[in-house]
């Protein structure tokens, strides 16, 4: 049985066109988490934007796994810094225009 | 249309190896790579611009034309033509440079590719995944503070997104795969609209708090009383202390913004109050005025 906000590993590897030890692989690294139903492997939908760019990282630019861990944190920061800029713009804004 | 120099953007010499405009090609995607430069337009357009390059100088036969023809482009189809009528006597085959030569997929290249290598010239199996798309949506912060549906048309195309109350001027949402069509079968791109939020002239914003002026008159501020305080969510009475200073400031907790895809939270309200003092006193307010003052 299907949960319905999973699909299977398999989909996603033929979708892909890619292997299912590079899954196994990624969540030895910690860097995805996977539901097994079943003796079947399922992605959960909420990682599928992160499991889509770790492919992309991959096989489009070679980048090994420690390095697209180490992107990820990098991007991660860039974003929380982004947010707080963003923040900060505001309040400063509201204060300006006063 | 101008003529684009290949080498010049993947940073390498004329007689540069396949091995060397792989290199290149390889440092300059990593450099430059959509998901490793999220929102950053330029980059999107240097990307787009390495992989027509390595496109070019990584095929062999593209290459060669490419060399051949260089700035003389314009006119390669002619030479391309002379060549095949000399040598098979005349006949016209009516091949286009570049067109028909079994290559499939289509992608975004600048329009010099298309008038040289037909529009159909992706030959490398690699995929890639389509531009992200970027637009900017205007709302007032009426329209912030609550969840709604709005129609877009990005790029002719018609989107309905529900913007949930509480977002944040700068905040850009992602919608995945409303972005260019990917190329050689890759996922298409993401649009990101970044949502501005106008500024309110009786209210102001940071983060989920709200700021707002009142006016007391003298007598309720000097006496107490009730004063009406307009929110965005409409009028609300409220207890004014005796001798109440101008400037004092209160708090009235949950009157502020929504916080974003919390639902049934609120920010707070901050009143601050301007005491207006009385003019065109009359005779006996004046008198009384006096009297007041001398009995400080």
């Amino acid at each position: 049985m299907q949960p319905d906000d999973m699909i299977p590993a398999t989909e996603f590897c033929v979708h892909h066109k890619i292997e299912l030890s590079f899954i196994h692989s990624l969540e030895q690294h910690g860097m995805i988490e996977t539901v097994v139903i079943e003796e079947n492997i399922f992605l959960p939908l909420s990682q599928l934007d992160r499991l889509e760019k770790i492919v992309r990282l991959h096989f489009e630019l070679d980048i090994n796994l420690e390095g697209i861990e180490t992107i990820n944190h990098l991007l991660q920061r860039i974003t929380n810094m982004q947010e707080q800029i963003v923040g900060l713009s505001n309040r400063l804004r509201a204060w300006e225009s006063d | 249309m101008e003529f684009i120099d290949y080498y010049k953007i993947l940073e390498i010499d004329k007689n540069a190896s396949a091995d060397q405009i792989k290199k290149a090609y390889r440092k300059l995607a990593r450099k430059l790579h959509p998901d490793l430069n999220p929102n950053n337009k330029e980059a999107q357009k240097k990307f787009q611009q390495i992989n027509e390059a390595n496109e070019v100088l990584s095929d062999p036969e593209k290459r060669k034309k490419y060399d051949q023809y260089g700035k003389d482009w314009q006119h390669a189809e002619h030479f391309e033509q002379a060549k095949q009528n000399q040598s098979r006597q005349g006949f016209n085959t009516g091949q286009n440079f570049g067109g028909g030569q079994g290559f499939s997929g289509e992608g975004d290249f600048s329009s010099f590719f298309e008038s040289m290598f037909g529009g159909s010239g992706r030959q490398s199996q690699t995929k890639f995944r389509g531009q992200d798309f970027h637009a900017e949506l205007q709302l007032s912060l009426v329209n912030a503070m609550v969840t709604h549906q709005q129609t877009l048309t990005v790029n002719g195309k018609n989107i309905r997104i529900t913007i949930a109350a509480g977002i944040e001027n700068g905040q850009i949402i992602k919608l995945k795969g409303y972005g260019a069509p990917g190329t050689n079968g890759g996922p298409a791109g993401d649009l990101y609209i970044t949502f501005q939020i106008a500024d309110n002239s009786q209210f102001k914003r940071t983060g989920n708090d709200l700021y707002t002026t009142a006016t007391l008159d003298l007598y309720t501020a000097l006496l107490g009383g009730e004063t009406t305080i307009d929110t965005l969510n409409g009028k609300v009475k409220m207890k004014v202390s005796a001798e109440t200073q101008s400037g004092t400031k209160v708090r009235l907790k949950g009157k502020g913004f929504p916080i974003y895809k919390q639902d049934g939270m609120f920010g707070d309200l901050y009143v601050t109050y301007q005491v207006a003092l009385p003019t065109n006193l009359t005779e006996k307010q004046r008198a009384l005025f006096t009297e007041l003052s001398q009995l400080k």
